[in-house]
């Protein structure tokens, strides 16, 4: 049996959680160790999400776990539901990625925009796990600027008639329910898009999953395709508001994401550490080269430095003072902070780092779809540029 | 049914632990500490034969230090109904020190059954839940890996040398835990939550009577603590066959095992 994972913790960052922060975490990571660690790696060959870990998920709560007690959800507070998203991604993206659409991008939207109906209909099915959903906002032509899409929404007489097509969309395919974000006026009007709940086994709407993934592969991501949909009237998020109202549920999401990308690279970094002691070479552990110290002296500088912007972070958010720019700046370096952890473990490993056995090239090539997906690194750099100078450099 | 469950706070056998400046205790610092993993199974059996009876109450006993409420929420995130901390900074080296306190918090809880761990990890004593067994006059059935309770009698399967023992004891009882008996269920994220709201009685104990000569009196003292040695490095005497003949002579020769 693999040791149990241990964490990374150079300054003591356990003692600024509560006793229920660290009960959290604990739970989830032996929860990682035992039931994602063995399984993953072959799921990840095959090319598929491990669908039997969601019951064990739901039954922890890990679903929508920052959302009220009395939707069915946890009612953890931000860093808990951070920590959660942390060990997620220990285990791997694809698993923390349908947390986070099941609860960031899937729940937050209903809780936030639904009407209590909606609430009471959807939200405990959800945090049990029987219904899981998707989150429908890029198109194939409409990818860092979704406020272009052609997704329409039209009022009929019993509802709204959709159409339009989305691409990248993780759970697509085993999603039951589907967030789509549609333009519900003229087409050059962003203003206009609104949010609908559609089930997935309507008329008219289908989903194809992606194929030749070479990253995420132990996650399904799909292109759905709707055509003359029509949903009932309660389908609208009654709430939901122009472009604004999917970039909230972004920045939920992403808050997410900066703490998931913690986790790999601890994973990773647990794996150079332990790879640099027993490897021998010229005589001696390769952990005692310089290089390769300086190597794992970066890793740990970089994985602490982020470990205690999420925490603060975290903190905020719980004060309700977060704002979307931090949220940019802490996905951002932290994504691409576990890109380069991840890559630099996978050279470390030498040729065992190309190995599914491994966890190095896995969590490399994961890490290259979060550093796209949640609006780029370069989208959230423009984000800063724009929180700097007030000038926007976008269009 | 009524349901006692007494748990230990250890160290995690997974942390490397450091001997003290004093060369008797354990230095603390940067040690995770846990719920012993033998009485997991003690408070899993205790949440499933409560569930079963579907109605009674669970309830977590620990002797420690301030710190051990945090061991005793864990068993309550996990589903037990309340807590009592037995709390002492000296918790005692003496076994028998240890269960007496245990007995006299147990003596009048009018329990259908105590459970333990088979042993806590950090010291494989073993003794506890026998000695608070014969101090309250109890019947004991100690490493118990099968657990059959019907009406006011139990029959439990131990596993010993060689084969299973099947033993009947009527109830109330005391019954010491063998790993394996059931699979512990993780903590969810609501049980902790819910942890947080359930009573935790904390109640000041002077075990030993503040007297006797080890920690937490009683008649045993520790008096060194020393890890294990370090394991020699390994040496290689040649490759494939041709190093068989010199492995077999310094097998004999040097290690004498042969
Ligand atoms: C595995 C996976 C899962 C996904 N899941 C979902 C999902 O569940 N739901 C969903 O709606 N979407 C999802 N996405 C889509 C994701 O959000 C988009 O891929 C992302 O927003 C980028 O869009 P794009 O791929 O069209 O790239 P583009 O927008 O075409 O960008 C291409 C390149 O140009 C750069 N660029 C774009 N605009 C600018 C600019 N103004 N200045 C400088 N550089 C710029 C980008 O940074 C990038 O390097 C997922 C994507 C992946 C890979």
């Amino acid at each position: 049996m693999a040791p149990k994972f241990q964490g990374v913790d150079f300054y003591d960052v356990d003692a600024l959680l509560s006793e229920e922060e660290r009960a959290v975490r604990d739970t989830v990571r032996a929860w990682v160790d035992d039931n994602v660690i063995p399984v993953i790696g072959e799921a990840y060959v095959a090319g598929h999400f491990p669908t039997q870990l969601v019951p064990g998920m739901a039954e922890l709560g890990l679903f929508g776990a920052n959302l009220p007690e009395e939707y069915g959800c946890a009612g953890l507070d931000n860093v808990a539901y951070g920590l959660i998203m942390q060990e997620l991604e220990r285990g791997d993206s694809g698993l923390r990625s349908f947390a986070s659409v099941q609860g960031a991008l899937v729940m937050y939207p209903i809780y936030t925009f639904g009407s209590e109906e909606q609430k009471k209909q959807w939200l405990p099915q959800m945090a049990s796990g029987k219904v899981i959903g998707c989150f429908g906002l890029t198109e194939p032509d409409f990818g860092s600027n979704p406020s272009g899409m052609l997704t329409l929404a039209r009022e009929t007489k019993a509802g709204w008639v959709l159409n339009g097509a989305k691409m990248w969309i993780t759970n697509g395919s085993t999603a039951h329910v589907a967030v789509v974000w549609a333009k519900t006026g003229a087409i050059d009007d962003p203003e206009s898009i609104r949010g609908f709940l559609v089930p997935t086994n309507t008329k008219g709407f289908s989903a194809k999953d992606q194929k030749g993934k070479l990253s995420l592969r132990a996650s399904d991501t799909s292109e759905l395709v709707l055509q003359d949909v029509h949903v009932p009237t309660e389908a609208l998020l009654p709430q939901s508001a122009g472009l604004k109202s999917p970039l909230l549920c972004l920045t939920q999401a992403r808050y997410g994401i900066a703490w998931g990308a913690v986790g790999a690279a601890m994973a990773c970094y647990d794996e150079a550490v332990s790879y640099a002691k027993n490897r021998l070479m010229f005589g001696k552990p390769i952990g005692g080269f310089q290089l390769q110290q300086a190597r794992l002296a970066e890793m740990l500088t970089e994985i602490t430095k982020a470990q205690l912007l999420c925490l603060q972070l975290g903190r905020l958010k719980d004060q309700g003072k977060a704002t979307p720019q931090q949220v940019s700046l802490a996905k951002r370096n932290n994504v691409n902070m576990a890109t380069e952890v991840a890559r630099e473990t996978r050279r470390l490993l030498g040729a065992n780092g190309i190995l599914a056995e491994y966890q190095a090239m896995r969590h490399l090539a994961n890490l290259e779809s979060v550093y796209t997906y949640e609006g780029t690194h370069d989208i959230h750099t423009l984000i800063l540029g724009q929180e700097i100078t007030g000038i926007s450099a976008f269009g | 049914m009524k349901i006692a469950v007494c748990i230990k706070r250890v160290a995690d056998s997974e942390t490397r632990v450091k001997i003290g400046a004093d060369g008797k205790s354990l230095d603390e610092a940067g040690v995770k500490f846990i719920l012993n993993p033998y009485d997991e199974f003690a408070v899993e059996e205790a949440l499933q034969r409560k569930e079963k009876a579907g109605a009674g109450e669970a309830v977590v006993i620990a002797l420690g230090p301030p710190q051990a409420q945090e061991t005793i929420r864990t068993a309550l995130a996990m589903g037990a109904d309340r807590g009592v901390l037995l709390q002492t900074d000296e918790v005692p080296a003496d076994g028998l020190e240890t269960a007496k306190v245990l007995a006299a918090e147990l003596k009048d809880g009018g329990y259908d059954l105590i459970l333990f761990g088979k042993m806590a990890i950090d010291d494989y004593n073993h003794q506890v839940g026998p000695m608070v067994a014969e101090l309250l006059g109890l019947p004991c059935v100690t490493t118990v890996a099968h657990l059959e309770i019907a009406g006011d009698s139990g029959t439990a399967e131990r596993e010993i040398e060689g084969g299973v023992e099947v033993v009947e004891f009527p109830l109330p009882a005391v019954l010491t835990i063998e790993k394996g008996l059931n699979e512990p269920r993780y903590p969810a994220l609501k049980g902790i939550m819910a942890a947080k709201k359930k009573p935790l009685d904390v109640k000041p104990v002077t075990p030993g009577g503040g007297c006797g000569g080890g920690r937490g009196g009683g008649r045993v003292e520790v008096v060194a603590r020393v890890p294990p040695p370090e394991r020699k490095e390994g040496r290689i005497v040649g490759e494939g066959a041709a190093a068989v003949p010199e492995l077999i002579r310094l097998l004999r020769e040097e290690a004498k095992v042969l």
